[in-house]
């Protein structure tokens, strides 16, 4: 199925700080049909660098970056589900992010758009779903960064969403994780082609935005997975290592599809994130939720350790909230959760099609 | 022998504490089940009694194919995940097979009837006479139908018999609402310490 990107525009969106932000755009996908009770849609949400392109191939011919997981008879099974995916608030394939144009200057915002919240994407998110006049989302999944946005949905809105899957995520970031953010903001903002985010007229700040975006490749993979795939050979062509040869490329690549601003915001909406907003435990928040959880994480993730999704199956546990858990076996770090498929395709069929039996009842 | 003739039991997956169990547990009941496996029982349950259904399994094979058939479970230790659960927050927590595996049985029932209204408790009576006889004249660690592993491969850690499980209520002060004996798929009536294959045990505290 060839797959067009559309294009929804709000006349503003109230963002957690107070400031309005007027007009706001929201770019998305759709796959399957929504039925007549509106009562079998899906929103994936993506990951940090993700776009509203999750399923299907597109005109040039490219693959959503969830493709293997959104089609019929797939995990998210398009023959049964409405599957919707956009561009997160703040991005910079189609959503408002830094790189729009203000209507009040003219010119692209820059570092003059507002500070956002992963809150305040689920916001834009609640204006996509509620303009197709669906009340209650049957499910909503995502993976790292989107197991984020799942979580805020599943407490901000309760009513609103029978089923949650956050995936390889976490409630809140760790030290750990906010560093290796901060190691990447420091990277684009110490490129002088940076020039304090105003680079829209000239040369982007493409070897500080590669950096980061190689240090981000680090942390997805796995030491097991690097080992496999690059161990310590050379390239015959140049003489350097596959690892440093991939990740150069990986870095390259990122520069022509990817904002370095974006990059700024929402990693910085990543860091602040706390479902809990500043409380230790999860239980009170997440006592809010009336959502069914699958929650799954993976062996070899250091970047979202098990631990992270453990904590907040403990939460659920607190308040006998339903919660499925699943820290799946993989050699992929991070990764995993875009590669494992057959075994979280197996997973989400069964609690998808639960769910939607459960619903029925209501 | 005439506990031989006993009426026949319900069979659910080839199993007559999985068809007691079913037949126990009313509908709409909120149930957790310790060691649930491939979440068979726990399917059936949510299907056929519209039961809330929960469950954990140590095995990650298991637990995947539990999910998979869309029973809420997770990865867990049956010794420990009982702590995270609030007071009376089950109306049966199930404990199927697995009693005679767990190394502190005694602190894990007392865990099940906190977070549990009742327990349903199913195990092997190791006083069956299969077990006794072969015990008797081998000489050696009974390995009989029911106890089919090698003394140093078995899961079993603890050879309880019908009347060990009634003397240790007794001394709990647990109440004992309901008993069960099997043998194959007929219930046993009487001496169910020698008779009894399996015996089901619905306990709550007195």
């Amino acid at each position: 199925m060839v797959v067009t990107t559309q294009h929804k525009q709000f006349p503003s969106l109230e963002l957690e700080s107070g400031i309005v932000l007027a007009p706001v755009d929201v770019a998305y996908e759709t796959y399957g049909t929504l039925n007549e009770s509106k009562s079998n849609a899906i929103l994936i949400v993506h990951a940090f660098s993700g776009d509203a392109h999750a399923g299907g191939v597109d005109a040039e011919g490219h693959k959503g970056w969830w493709d293997n997981m959104i089609g019929p008879g797939k995990g998210f099974d398009t023959s049964k589900y409405f599957v919707i995916c956009s561009n997160v608030l703040g991005g910079c394939k189609g959503s408002t992010g830094p790189s729009s144009i203000n209507p009040a200057t003219g010119q692209p915002y820059a570092m003059s758009f507002p500070v956002i919240t992963i809150g305040d994407m689920v916001r834009l998110q609640k204006l996509l779903i509620d303009s197709f006049g669906i009340t209650r989302l049957l499910s909503i999944a995502g993976g790292s960064m989107g197991g984020m946005q799942v979580l805020e949905w599943a407490v901000r809105y309760p009513e609103s969403v029978a089923s949650a899957i956050p995936i390889a995520s976490t409630a809140r970031h760790s030290a750990q994780q906010i560093a290796f953010n901060e190691v990447a903001r420091q990277a684009i903002m110490a490129d002088p082609d940076w020039c304090n985010g105003n680079y829209y007229n000239s040369k982007p700040p493409g070897r500080g935005l590669a950096v980061a975006r190689m240090v981000g490749h680090i942390t997805y993979m796995s030491d097991e997975s690097m080992r496999q795939k690059f161990g310590r050979r050379l390239r015959e062509d140049n003489g350097i290592f596959e690892v440093e040869s991939y990740l150069r490329y990986r870095g390259s690549q990122f520069v022509d599809r990817f904002d370095a601003n974006s990059y700024l915001y929402i990693t910085k909406a990543m860091d602040v994130f706390d479902l809990a907003n500043g409380a230790q435990s999860l239980v009170p928040v997440l006592a809010k939720s009336r959502t069914r959880y699958l929650i799954i994480s993976f062996t070899s993730d250091w970047l979202y350790p098990s631990y992270q999704s453990l904590e907040i199956v403990s939460a659920l546990r607190r308040r006998n909230q339903d919660v499925a858990y699943i820290e799946l076996t993989s050699n992929y770090g991070h990764d995993a959760f875009l590669v494992e498929v057959d075994e979280q395709a197996d997973l989400i069929r069964g609690f998808l099609s639960r769910t939607m039996k459960e619903n029925e009842k209501r | 022998m005439k506990g031989e003739h006993g009426p026949l039991v319900h069979e659910l997956f080839g199993r007559g504490d999985y068809g007691l169990i079913s037949e126990i547990v009313e509908p709409g009941a909120c149930v957790l089940d310790l060691g649930c496996g491939e979440g068979e029982l726990l399917a059936w349950l949510a299907d056929h009694k519209n039961v809330d259904a929960r469950g954990v399994e140590i095995s990650p094979a298991k637990l995947q194919k539990a999910i998979a058939r869309g029973v809420s479970a997770y990865q867990g230790d049956i010794e420990s995940c009982l702590a995270d659960y609030p007071d009376r927050a089950f109306d049966y927590v199930l404990l199927s097979q697995t009693l005679q595996e767990i190394r502190y049985p005694l602190q894990v029932m007392r865990d099940i009837l906190r977070v549990g209204r009742r327990a349903i408790v199913a195990f092997p009576n190791f006083g069956h006479y299969t077990v006794r006889l072969a015990h008797l004249f081998a000489g050696r660690a009974p390995k009989t139908k029911l106890f089919p592993y090698d003394w140093y491969d078995s899961p079993n850690i603890h050879f309880l018999t019908v009347d060990d499980f009634e003397i240790l209520a007794a001394r709990q002060n647990w109440h004992i609402e309901r008993r069960y004996f099997l043998s194959g798929t007929r219930e046993i009536k009487s001496f169910p310490n020698l008779m009894a294959e399996v015996a089901v045990f619905v306990v709550s505290n007195a």
